[in-house]
């Protein structure tokens, strides 16, 4: 029998969105400061009026909905797939008003697909945009890319047992420390501790490349949460190929890579456990799945003989190969050249790195290489299974961090998550073929929004039909937050009109 | 004798080689010039990347971003409108430019003829133009920003209702 949820449901669950919207409303003042040290008077009054709205609204919720008891399992689940929601819609308000988004719709999208780290944009203008707007999209990228329930949890809530449930709920089920609260803390210090590294490293490297010394602090650091968020905007329209640097491709490919592991594998590379990175699944799978298919992706790019030379073929295909790996979507060839000068072998290539992704516990999106890794050894399994004797007890092991048993509760699991992605993928592509977009390029391009990459083959564009900008903005949501919390959501607008009182 | 006949063939030898010449230079720019005598917009270019390669363009629109000097030479992204291409040229021609497009600024329009590099082989695969000739087509400026009111109103509208907002919690609380 489906109970409808009380009230009291909806009131735990609007307290503590708005505490999520309070924190939320908080990090708009950083875009304020920067636009206060470049003299940007009008984006400063954008962010204004969004803290202003964001406040007014997580205070009402809180106040309307005061309460002291803690969230169980469905409401967490439910109060981390709103508050995405919510901050799409609250974190698009300064981008409208810019004026450089066509549409609040538009802006809705580019404000998803930073907060899901994907990177496809509905920017108009972009190279015309303020520093501070231009913080604001990457800032997004950060801390979705973290978990905007992290933000919440590393700042704004005091240790409560339903910490856990929505940083299950954020698609992070691994706790590094045994504290949720200290694991979230954890993730902003590896974090801010590589945000000043690599803004450095990328910051020198413009200099060196004859940017403004400034204006290159500044692209390294949007370009450094852009690439450890495995985010993929970037300041000007061109993407990475405006700096036109082997350098800075090579550092960002290293940001990329950095981004698409494991917290937890940084967690002991910090503390030295360095061997771990050898005998980790995900980093042996990652190292697999990057060889093969950028195998595919190479033979199909020499079949195409756009890049003559091994150096070119290898500086483009890698390039756009990992980033779509990763999970991050910078570019250093334009989004028409994918359906100009690719074949589709290496499209193919390119889509199915995309759709497998990166580490659990990372910024990165799709099927994620520990599951692929499980799929994997239970093929292996079942195989040594026909092979061996019937009597033959046959036990499969994978380590990742420790040494763990392959059972049939996790091959379901991995099973279960990669079958939604792959519904997810082929959803997606359907609507795109709908409107009029070739298969391969529908399913390029759906695989990049659900997958959380943000490599575009050309079809997301301020003109696309809305219907497809909206399906889009549901596969980021989705891809991001792995299906758990936004099943319950689905599950509790059903009890809400068919349960039982 | 022999000297005078040397001197023809050498005179012959002269002409040719000058006729030859002359008639490479003109069929050269013929074919390119005057196919693209026109501007090519940068969409144009990207999705007829395999038509274009190798060829001379004229590439017009503003100049975007920094002027990045790489020792005699400096990259150059121009913006047409709808995307922006890099353009390669040597340091002596980007000095003539004076504005570059940002927040604060429209950066300086300038035509550009260059040869178009599908994939260029000295810039790791880049598609881009190597530009040869430049000229401004018009110069660029800083942009003055205007405090916007509609936005300044709002805020103190937003303001007065957060405070009423805040009135009434503490009502309520007590």
């Amino acid at each position: 029998m489906i109970l409808r949820p009380r009230l009291e449901d909806l009131k735990i669950i609007g307290f503590y969105l708005g505490k999520i919207i309070l924190g939320l409303a908080l990090t708009m003042v950083i875009p304020i400061l920067i636009a206060l040290c470049f003299g940007e008077i009008n984006p400063a009054l954008d962010f204004f009026i969004s803290i202003e709205i964001s406040v007014l609204f997580g205070l009402l919720l809180i106040k309307i909905c005061q309460t002291d008891k803690d969230l169980n399992w469905m409401q967490g689940m439910i109060v981390v797939s709103l508050s995405w929601l919510v901050a799409m819609v609250l974190g698009a308000i300064p981008l409208y008003l810019s004026g450089h988004w066509k549409s609040f719709l538009d802006a809705c999208f580019d404000a998803m697909s930073g907060f899901a780290t994907t990177g496809l944009t509905l920017v108009g203008d972009l190279d015309h945009l303020s520093y501070t707007h231009n913080l604001w999209r990457h800032l997004i990228m950060f801390l979705g890319g973290q978990g905007i329930v992290v933000i919440a949890l590393s700042f704004f809530v005091r240790g409560f047992s339903g910490a856990f449930k929505m940083y299950v709920g954020e698609a992070r089920d691994e706790k590094i420390m045994p504290n949720v609260i200290n694991t979230s803390r954890f993730i902003w210090l590896v974090s801010i501790v590589y945000l000043i590294l690599g803004t450095l490293a990328l910051g020198l490297t413009g200099i060196f490349n004859g940017m403004q010394p400034l204006n290159s602090f500044f692209h390294g650091a949007c370009n450094f949460m852009a690439a450890f968020d495995t985010g993929g905007f970037s300041p000007q329209s061109q993407n990475i190929l405006y700096y036109h640097s082997f350098v800075y491709e090579v550092i960002t490919v290293i940001i990329m890579v950095l981004g698409a592991i494991n917290f937890k594998l940084h967690y002991h590379l910090w503390m030295g456990n360095r061997k771990e990175i050898i005998k980790n699944i995900e980093t042996r799978t990652l190292f697999i799945t990057v060889i093969a298919t950028f195998s595919i992706v190479a033979v199909g790019l020499a079949q195409t003989g756009i890049y003559p030379t091994a150096v070119m073929l290898f500086r483009k295909g890698f390039y756009q190969l990992i980033s779509g790996h990763t999970g991050t979507g910078f570019q250093t060839i334009y989004a028409q050249q994918f359906s100009a000068d690719w074949n589709p072998l290496a499209l193919v290539g390119v889509i199915i790195a995309m759709a497998l992704g990166g580490a659990v516990c990372s910024t990165t999106g799709a099927i994620k290489m520990l599951r692929i890794g499980i799929i994997l050894k239970a093929f292996k399994e079942d195989l040594k299974r026909i092979i061996m004797p019937e009597r033959a007890i046959v036990i499969e092991k994978f380590h990742h961090i420790r040494e763990v048993f392959l059972e049939d509760k996790l091959v379901r699991g991995a099973l279960m998550i990669t079958l939604a992605y792959i519904i997810l993928y082929g959803l997606g592509t359907l609507v795109g073929m709908f409107y009029g977009h070739p298969f391969l390029e529908a399913l390029f391009e759906s695989t990049s929004a659900a997958a959380n990459v943000g490599l575009s083959c050309g079809i997301t564009n301020p003109a696309m039909p809305a219907a497809l900008k909206i399906t889009y903005i549901i596969q980021m949501w989705a891809g991001r937050l792995e299906f758990m919390s936004v099943f319950t959501i689905l599950g509790f607008l059903f009890a809400s009109i068919k349960g039982k009182r | 004798m022999i000297k005078n006949l040397r001197t023809e063939k050498l005179k012959n030898l002269r002409t040719g080689i000058l006729l030859f010449f002359s008639f490479s230079v003109f069929s050269f720019f013929s074919s390119s010039v005057l196919l693209f005598a026109q501007p090519v917009s940068s969409s144009e270019l990207i999705n007829n990347a395999k038509q274009y390669d190798g060829k001379i363009v004229t590439y017009s629109g503003e100049v975007i971003g920094d002027v990045m000097l790489r020792g005699e030479f400096a990259w150059v992204n121009i913006n047409d409108g709808k995307n922006a291409l890099g353009v390669w040229m040597s340091a002596a021609l980007a000095q003539e430019i004076k504005f570059t497009g940002n927040y604060k600024a429209r950066g300086d329009r300038l035509e550009i003829v260059g040869v178009f590099h599908h994939a260029c082989p000295e810039h790791g695969g880049d598609l881009d133009i190597h530009g040869r000739f430049l000229r401004k087509i018009a110069s660029g400026r800083m942009v003055k920003e205007k405090l916007n009111f509609d936005k300044v109103s709002l805020i103190f509208i937003l303001l007065g209702v957060l405070f009423l907002t805040w009135i009434l919690t503490l009502f309520k609380r007590k």
